[in-house]
């Protein structure tokens, strides 16, 4: 069993009295790759926000590294290294005096970050851009530039609060690429999200989150495993049409879910399942069958998709 | 020991008073400030520094036949000597008011800039001494400019007048600490206009032109609530080396002044950027 970096319990927190985060539960061990999943307002920034020691919970137990992060927030933060949502690059500063003077911060040398920087330049491919101003990037640019701030003091635990928002999907691979390279240095991770796709590539482990509390919380496949089946069969009739087929179609397969556009049928086999239907003499106009997903662990969860 | 990871040197203030607020490293927020600084426009800071110098020349030269000497502490003093220290004291404090409101401002409201530095193991004390001391830093820097100017002019009678530099940086502090505490409560842009409302009449009532006792008793007093009148009798008294306690009453005035806004503003970074 390897150690917990992070471990919250009943962790709350209330803005007046409005629940943004409402008693969670999970541990982040040493090394691995921890996902928050949810859809918009779930509440995962809030609970970064308290992990990275810059927001008080109202109650619960919260230690990071084995300290309330209320008590020693400098020591923990210096742990830590944190991309929030919104990019706080320095608007003032060009690309290099960023991440020099973030640096400067955490009280590391100018000869270490002389190295240092050039480095990080090269992770970010900022090198062409080293004396450009912060204004005149592109969004993706910004966000490469932010990621690559919070590295500048070699953190132990990296929070990536939705990383890859306004990254183009090469930028977002090449990211992928680069913080797996950190996993295998050993670095912690913690990323929020809401791409199914990037929390089933990115996170060993993950909990699904809405209205602030954890709905479930496992590997991504243990949750496709425990909350969905293997294939899904989508399909359309039209948007007038749908309603009317779904308790005929219930008939066919384990379960099903209505969404306004379509019907998620949940079955071990897809196709098979899809001659049944035309069997039975229903005749959708589109037909889709593809493997469950984190997508799919949601709907099950809240009776909701996770992007709208 | 050269301490080398982030975690070792925030490990070092372990046990330190204030740790969840101050880790020593206020000087990284001054740095930055100089780094942006250097590239921002020379204008701004050119045009603080010249406004007393056209004070001590218009008014001073302007009006010291017609005003004659002016008795101070039983001895007569000419008149642009008179209005040379009060303008040194104004010259901090406008260098000392610029940094730490109009700039403080937009870094609190505009800019996400405070809340990636306490991301970092920082603390709000830090960025707030911090800023500070960049303020007074401009409030010094107009002082000795101005002192470069009146010096050789013979407008600092006594050798007392060396110590008006370090009574400029007390005054600087004290106005940039308190002037940054106000602005970090202000909830809009109009509101910072209060800044300028109490200047102006602070600038002009606080017996810069002429002695405070051509006023009635009851409104010196009201004059000497206010931080300048202070700033200038303590600065006065310096240049024209009329040395008594009441310096340090005054000098007292400014140490208090930079305790409260040094409180208010860490715990308002606190409760904007920590909450
Ligand atoms: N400072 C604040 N004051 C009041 N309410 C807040 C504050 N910060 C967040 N909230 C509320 O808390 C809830 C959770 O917000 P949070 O930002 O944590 O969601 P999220 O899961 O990160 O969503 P998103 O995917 O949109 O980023 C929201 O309803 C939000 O309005
Ligand atoms: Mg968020």
């Amino acid at each position: 069993m390897s150690e917990s970096l992070i471990r919250a319990r009943g962790l709350t927190k209330k803005f007046d009295d409005f629940t943004a985060v409402n008693g969670i539960d999970f541990d982040v061990l040493k090394g691995e790759s921890f996902g928050l999943l949810g859809p918009n307002g779930a509440g995962k920034s809030t609970a970064m926000r308290m992990i990275g020691a810059t927001s008080q919970r109202t109650s619960g137990e919260l230690t990071i590294l084995g300290k309330d992060p209320e008590q020693f927030g400098p020591q923990i933060r210096a742990h830590l290294g944190v991309v929030p949502q919104q990019d706080n690059l320095d608007t003032q500063l060009s690309v290099t005096e960023n991440l020099y003077i973030y640096g400067r911060y955490f009280g590391l040398s100018r000869k270490f970050l002389k190295g240092k920087i050039e480095e990080l330049l090269a992770f970010a491919q900022l090198e062409e851009k080293r004396s450009a101003k912060v204004e005149s990037l592109s969004g993706g640019m910004k966000r490469r530039l932010t990621i690559a701030r919070a590295l500048v003091s070699e953190p132990e635990i990296l929070m990536l609060d939705e990383p890859t928002t306004g990254l183009d999907p090469q930028a977002r691979h090449i990211l992928w690429d680069r913080l797996f390279r950190l996993k295998e240095d050993g670095v912690t991770l913690l990323i929020t999200t809401h791409f199914m796709d990037e929390a089933e590539q990115l996170c060993d482990r993950l909990v699904v989150m809405d209205k602030g509390s954890i709905m479930a919380e496992g590997s991504p496949a243990q949750l496709i495993k425990d909350y969905s089946t293997k294939e899904v069969l989508e399909v359309r009739f039209g948007s007038e049409r749908n309603a009317g087929m779904a308790n005929d179609l219930g008939q066919l397969c384990e379960r099903i879910e209505e969404l306004p556009d379509r019907i998620l049928m949940y079955t071990e086999d897809g196709e098979e399942l899809l001659e049944r239907v035309y069997k039975k003499g229903f005749h959708p106009k589109t037909s889709l069958v593809r493997r469950s997903s984190l997508e799919d662990v949601f709907l099950r969860l809240t009776g909701r998709t996770l992007v709208d | 020991m050269i301490l080398s990871t982030a975690v070792a040197i925030a490990e070092a203030r372990m046990g330190k008073p204030g740790e969840k607020y101050y880790s020593g490293r206020s000087r990284a927020i001054m740095e930055r400030a100089y780094i942006a600084f250097k590239s921002s426009t020379w204008m701004i800071v050119i045009s603080g520094f010249v406004e007393p110098v056209l004070f001590l020349l218009s008014f001073g030269y302007g009006l010291k036949d017609l005003v004659g000497d002016i008795t101070v502490a039983g001895q007569p003093v000419g008149y642009v000597a008179f209005i040379a220290p009060a303008l040194l004291a104004t010259s901090a404090m406008n260098g000392a008011i610029y940094d730490s409101t109009m700039n403080v401002y937009f870094k609190l409201k505009h800019d996400r800039l405070y809340h990636g530095m306490l991301a970092t193991s920082l603390g709000p004390m830090d960025v707030a001494l911090g800023e500070i001391s960049w303020a007074l830093l401009r409030g010094l820097s107009y002082s000795i400019g101005f002192m470069a100017i009146v010096a050789p002019l013979g407008l600092i009678p006594s050798m007392w007048g060396i110590l008006a530099i370090p009574a400029a940086v007390l005054i600087a502090f004290g106005f940039a600490s308190f002037g940054m505490a106000v602005t970090s409560y202000m909830k809009s842009f109009q509101q910072l206009e209060i800044v300028n409302v109490v200047l102006l009449p602070m600038f002009l009532f606080s017996g810069s032109f002429y002695p405070l006792d051509v006023f009635p008793e009851w409104l010196q007093t009201v004059i000497r609530i206010f931080p300048l009148a202070h700033a200038i009798d303590l600065v006065r008294g310096l240049t024209l080396g009329n040395i008594s306690w009441a310096l340090a009453g005054h000098a007292m005035y400014f140490v208090v002044m930079i305790v409260i806004g040094l409180f208010f503003t860490t715990r308002r970074l606190n409760a904007l950027f920590m909450r």
